[in-house]
């Protein structure tokens, strides 16, 4: 353990040899490095980079900009609390303190003798079930005292994490409320049946159909992609775009390949549906991306899975392997000559803006993150510059279960402009978090209803880029028509300060910006600052009018939409809960940006003094 | 922002060259089309676009980024050896720029001066990825690149030792030539054009931008993009 | 010469401004008043306060610069606190002018004297606006800058860092002026010309939102 990788070649060659030296590979490379060695060594890079004919600094800038990756030694035990604001609800912030305090360490540095480092990250999907954890990319969910220091304890005697008890690593699915999806029986390969059928009862038609485009399945791909239009289906990652004329345009683009990527990059705070889907409903997944490649003309699919899911991989591989067994998936599928399609998963490494469409198949290619100017779309130009449907979750199962109802009996579920059901994550101040499935068109207050919350004075819909709902508002619906949602429902009881959850929401923006235009990455971290100032106490209708600034600068000129977004937080909080912000606000006069007597500490402890003149007063102006 | 230029509209822009791929990260270049917002150079030109740029809320967008980019990094004029021929310096001067207004960061940015022949000073560094393009699509020598992310993005250089001595660049390339700002300096030359006579002592950037700018001789017709620009 | 030492006085600046008769006037570099009718001179000059922070001074000697032109200018105005005038104290004004970043306790004091008294408080300077040299210690930790400068530095003996209370105390930080007040304009410069300073004083007075324009604004 953090040996440098260097003097074992032999290791980073089994890894390469793994990836066949595809450059397209380097970040499951480096995160393959870094589960082996703990850190991503500067020798490592250099041998990566002779290895794979990419320049070190390229490597060293792709391992730079994820949060799972480290470029310096880390740690044995690299322990991450989630900083969501539900899980500072359920108090992480007081464990961290104190295990902290057990190990004798800073947060965000490692122990002198380089056993543990102690950090936070962003929203790591288990709200329903934290506070919650990684350590060394594992998910501990659950905290309390009590199991923090058993954590701290194991840590101290080295055992390895092979050792730690397995009710730790325990995730629920907390399946509050079934519906269609989550409810459905249908059997693996059944829609792909169902599809290939779908053109007339007639087999031989896959064979004969060799029409003008030359795809020997032209009228099986046109009916799926007819069939999930004709279902109302849109998006569920939050956009809602039509899912059918995303397939359509895609299957119509020219291309070498065309490529079918499932977005499992659950990274929206407050959001863990899709790794519910992930656990129960994986073949339905799966199912829908075949179904997918079979309407697009795919014969490659990749499944991109947030790194805070590791724990993940090995269960989803085995059920791709179970596929491939039952011709579900490989050469041939169903007996259909022709019909090839595989899945790859690639594992995120710790980077919210890889949910956004165009980063993610940057980070697909093995590159940096960072969000691709469009036009053109990745329908047309996504993998490799090839025409790539990417969906989300969600939409796969759904687009699967539409295609088996059908799409009349679909379209009856939910609302005119929303069809179908969708998954909610319930998180917050209620007594019941955990999935809920509803149809389109159910309101706030339902929700809340059903999951027990008393008292509820604000949720926030969708998670931070999304929708602070208030009290009054508690009858909007959920749906296209009114709060589209990716699915994160936090509930926010009258105990809680809305200030605080948009501050939380703001640092979270700030730490997730991936920094290429200058806008969001400038004005996220300003947005933080002056959001602190006014936590502080130093805040002043000036700040006030600063947040307002920067908000327009973010929403006109932001290369995507996590700085187009990133100031909702504020702006909704403050439309609601004005008072939040003015009862901190000092004086509606000038502040200063710091605090004056704090920045005199270091110059009192260098002369010793703390006379009268060695204190700078706030309130003197 | 091709077509404007070519056309003889001035558009202000960082991170865009006529030599290389546009990107579009500085967002200095934002323009009005239809009423929704776009940096220019990454957007395709086309016949009867209606293209606002120099109105006052798009120049009031550009100054509040030119002030970010100042409180970002340690931009010192008086001390940098870039004044007078500085891009960001030159478009703050355009934009009636008095002050950087937001709080500074001030980030530890170290120099690096390993080099026999050339200067990095990361303090001005804009990330505008001039010199990562320059290196990889002209030079071939990629020795340039960018690490991190958000608020603590930074340059790096295509060494083990992580310092400029030990890459293959050289005074030639040039990827020496592409800074708007005072990052990749040639040793022993600063200060030798005296204040006065700099480049933009002269005049201001936006009268001559146009003279760098690729002239199509059919530019009459690829102004589509600029019709109804003031 | 003549054109550039126009003034034109802020109305609202200029007691009795309702008088139909004080119309903003023009001086001459002789400071001799170009007849706005029967314009009665301002009963009451503007008062300005300068002062020099964590500067050189060299934001005011380019003041000096604007040379002749004192003339007309202290006909419209006169100078509380300043190196000019060697007061010390800050009383009330109309407008201050302060050059140099915040280094130390005592220019938090300075400068709050002026936000109370002053009611345009201008920034003159690279160091007021955004620290400028002094500024480029804030990546070094104080501590080991103190250290430095008065224990271990060769050739020193028995040194010790000063801590007589008389002392002002260090600031971790530089910080530019707007970081501590309400700045209200700012002269960017290193120093600014004594024509940008003209150029932006009489803007001022003048009533209209100061504009340097290509050649007078500069940061170096």
């Amino acid at each position: 353990m953090a040996t440098d990788s260097d003097r074992h070649p032999a290791d980073l060659d089994l890894i390469l040899d793994r990836h066949a030296c595809d450059p397209g590979a380097l970040l499951q490379i480096l995160r393959e490095i870094q589960e082996r060695y703990g850190y991503i060594a500067p020798a490592a890079i250099s041998y990566l980079g002779a290895k794979l004919n990419i320049p070190r600094a390229r490597i060293e800038g792709v391992a730079g900009f994820y949060s799972f990756l480290h470029l310096q030694p880390h740690g044995e035990y690299r322990v991450l609390f989630s900083d969501n604001i539900t899980d500072r609800m359920l108090g992480n912030q007081a464990l961290m303190e104190k295990m902290c305090q057990q190990l004798w360490l800073q947060p965000g540095k490692v122990s002198e003798d380089g056993l543990v480092s102690i950090n936070t990250t962003s929203c790591t999907g288990l709200c329903d079930q934290g506070p919650a954890m990684l350590v060394n990319g594992r998910a501990i969910t659950k905290l309390t005292h009590q199991r923090v220091q058993e954590i701290g304890s194991l840590i101290r005697n080295r055992t390895s994490l092979t050792d730690w008890p397995a009710d730790f690593f325990r995730v629920e699915d907390n399946i509050r409320r079934s519906g269609p999806l989550l409810d459905n029986s249908i059997a693996p390969g059944d829609v792909l049946r169902a599809a290939l059928f779908l053109s007339a009862a007639r087999p031989e038609l896959v064979e004969e159909s060799r029409g003008s485009t030359g795809s020997p399945r032209t009228e099986i791909a046109e009916n799926i992609v007819e069939a999930i239009k004709q279902s109302g289906l849109r998006g569920r990652g939050g956009a809602g775009f039509s899912t059918g004329l995303k397939w359509e345009a895609c299957r119509n683009a020219s291309g070498s390949e065309h490529y079918v990527v499932c977005n499992a990059d659950e990274g929206e705070p407050g959001t863990f549906k899709d790794r519910v889907l992930l656990t129960r409903q994986a073949d339905l997944v799966f199912e829908g991306m075949t179904l997918c490649a079979l309407a697009i003309g795919a014969q490659h699919g990749y499944l991109y899975l947030r790194g805070e899911y590791r724990y993940l991989l090995e269960p989803l591989q085995a059920i791709l392997q179970r596929r491939r067994e039952a011709n579900l998936l490989g050469k041939s599928i169903l007996g259909q000559s022709g019909f090839d399609f595989d899945i790859v998963i690639h594992l995120g490494a710790g980077a919210y803006i890889c949910g956004e469409e165009s980063a993610l198949i940057e980070s697909l290619e093995g590159k940096r993150g960072i969000p691709r100017s469009r036009p053109p779309f990745p329908v047309t130009h996504g993998y490799l510059q090839q025409p790539t449907a990417v969906d989300n979750v969600e939409t796969f199962c759904s687009a699967a279960l539409a295609l088996r109802m059908g799409a009349e009996n679909y379209c009856a579920i939910g609302t005119e402009k929303s069809s179908g059901s969708k998954l909610i994550s319930v998180s917050g101040d209620c007594p019941r978090p955990g999935i809920y499935e509803y149809p389109f068109g159910v309101s706030v207050r339902e929700v809340l209803d059903d999951c027990g919350a008393v008292n509820a004075r604000a949720v926030q819909v969708s998670g931070p880029s999304g929708v602070c709902v208030a009290e009054s508002e508690f009858d909007r619906r959920l749906g296209f028509e009114d709060l589209p949602t990716a699915g994160a429902f936090m509930v926010f009881d009258d105990s809680r300060d809305l200030f605080e959850v948009a501050r939380n929401f703001v640092h979270f923006f700030a730490h997730e910006s991936c920094g290429f235009c200058t806008p969001c990455r400038v004005g996220t971290s300003m947005l933080k600052q002056t959001m602190d100032k006014i936590a502080a106490g130093h805040g002043t209708q000036y700040d006030l009018n600063e947040i307002e600034r920067l908000d327009k600068v973010l929403q006109t000129s932001s290369h995507c939409g996590l700085g187009r977004s990133a100031c909702n937080p504020v702006l909704h909080t403050l439309k609601h809960f004005r008072p939040a912000y003015e009862t901190r606000l000092k004086s509606l006069d000038f502040e200063p940006a710091f605090d004056l007597d704090g920045a005199l500490a270091r110059a009192r402890q260098m002369t010793g003094r703390d006379d009268a003149g060695a204190h700078l007063k706030t309130e003197e102006i | 922002m091709q077509a404007a230029l070519s056309a003889g509209h001035y558009i202000p822009h960082l991170c865009y060259h006529p030599e290389f791929k546009p990107h579009g990260s500085c967002k200095l270049c934002t323009v009005k089309v239809g009423g929704r917002t776009a940096a220019s150079c990454t957007m395709p030109a086309e016949a009867g676009l209606n293209v606002e740029s120099n109105i006052e809320e798009m120049n009031g967008l550009r100054r509040t980024l030119v002030q970010m980019l100042f409180a970002e990094g340690n931009h010192f004029c008086p001390s940098c050896e870039k004044s007078g021929n500085c891009m960001l310096q030159a478009l703050g001067y355009d934009l009636e720029v008095h002050t950087a207004g937001f709080r500074h960061l001030y980030p530890d940015r170290p120099v690096d001066a390993s080099h026999p022949d050339i200067l990095l000073d990361f303090n001005r560094c804009i990330l505008c990825e001039l010199c990562v393009r320059a290196s990889s699509e002209v030079d071939g020598k990629n020795v340039f690149a960018l690490s991190g992310r958000g608020i603590t993005k930074h340059l790096i250089v295509n060494a083990e030792s992580g310092l400029l001595k030990d890459t293959d660049i050289a005074l030639t390339d040039k990827a020496m030539q592409v800074c708007p700002v005072g990052v990749i300096l040639p040793k022993r030359v600063g200060f030798r054009v005296p204040i006065g006579k700099r480049k933009y002592d002269q005049r201001p950037i936006s009268a001559q931008a146009l003279d760098d700018a690729p002239r199509q001789a059919d530019a009459g017709d690829s102004c589509a993009a600029c019709e109804g620009s003031p | 010469m003549i054109e550039s030492c126009k003034v034109a006085v802020r109305p609202e600046l200029v007691e009795g401004h309702n008088d139909k008769s004080a119309h903003p006037s023009n001086l001459r570099t002789n400071g001799s008043i170009v007849a706005g009718n029967e314009y009665k001179f301002m009963s009451k000059k503007l008062r300005i306060a300068t002062t020099s922070l964590a500067g050189c001074f060299g934001c005011h000697m380019s003041f000096l610069d604007i040379d002749e032109r004192l003339f007309p200018l202290l006909d419209l105005v006169e100078f509380d606190r300043s190196p000019l005038t060697d007061i010390k104290h800050c009383g009330p004004c109309d407008i201050g002018l302060i050059e140099g970043g915040i280094c130390n306790a005592e220019n938090v004091h300075v400068l709050r004297e002026f936000r109370k008294n002053c009611k345009i408080l201008i920034s003159i300077g690279a160091c007021a606006i955004n620290g400028g040299l002094p500024a480029q210690r804030n990546h070094l930790d104080l501590g080991s800058c103190l250290t430095e400068v008065y224990l271990t530095e060769p050739g020193l003996a028995h040194g010790h860092i000063p801590n007589d209370p008389e002392l002002p105390l260090p600031l971790d930080k530089v910080h530019p002026l707007h970081e501590v007040v309400k700045i209200d304009y700012f002269i960017p410069g290193c120093p600014p010309s004594g024509d940008a300073i003209w150029k932006f004083l009489t803007d001022l007075i003048a009533g209209k939102t100061p504009e340097l324009g290509h050649g007078l604004i500069k940061y170096d």
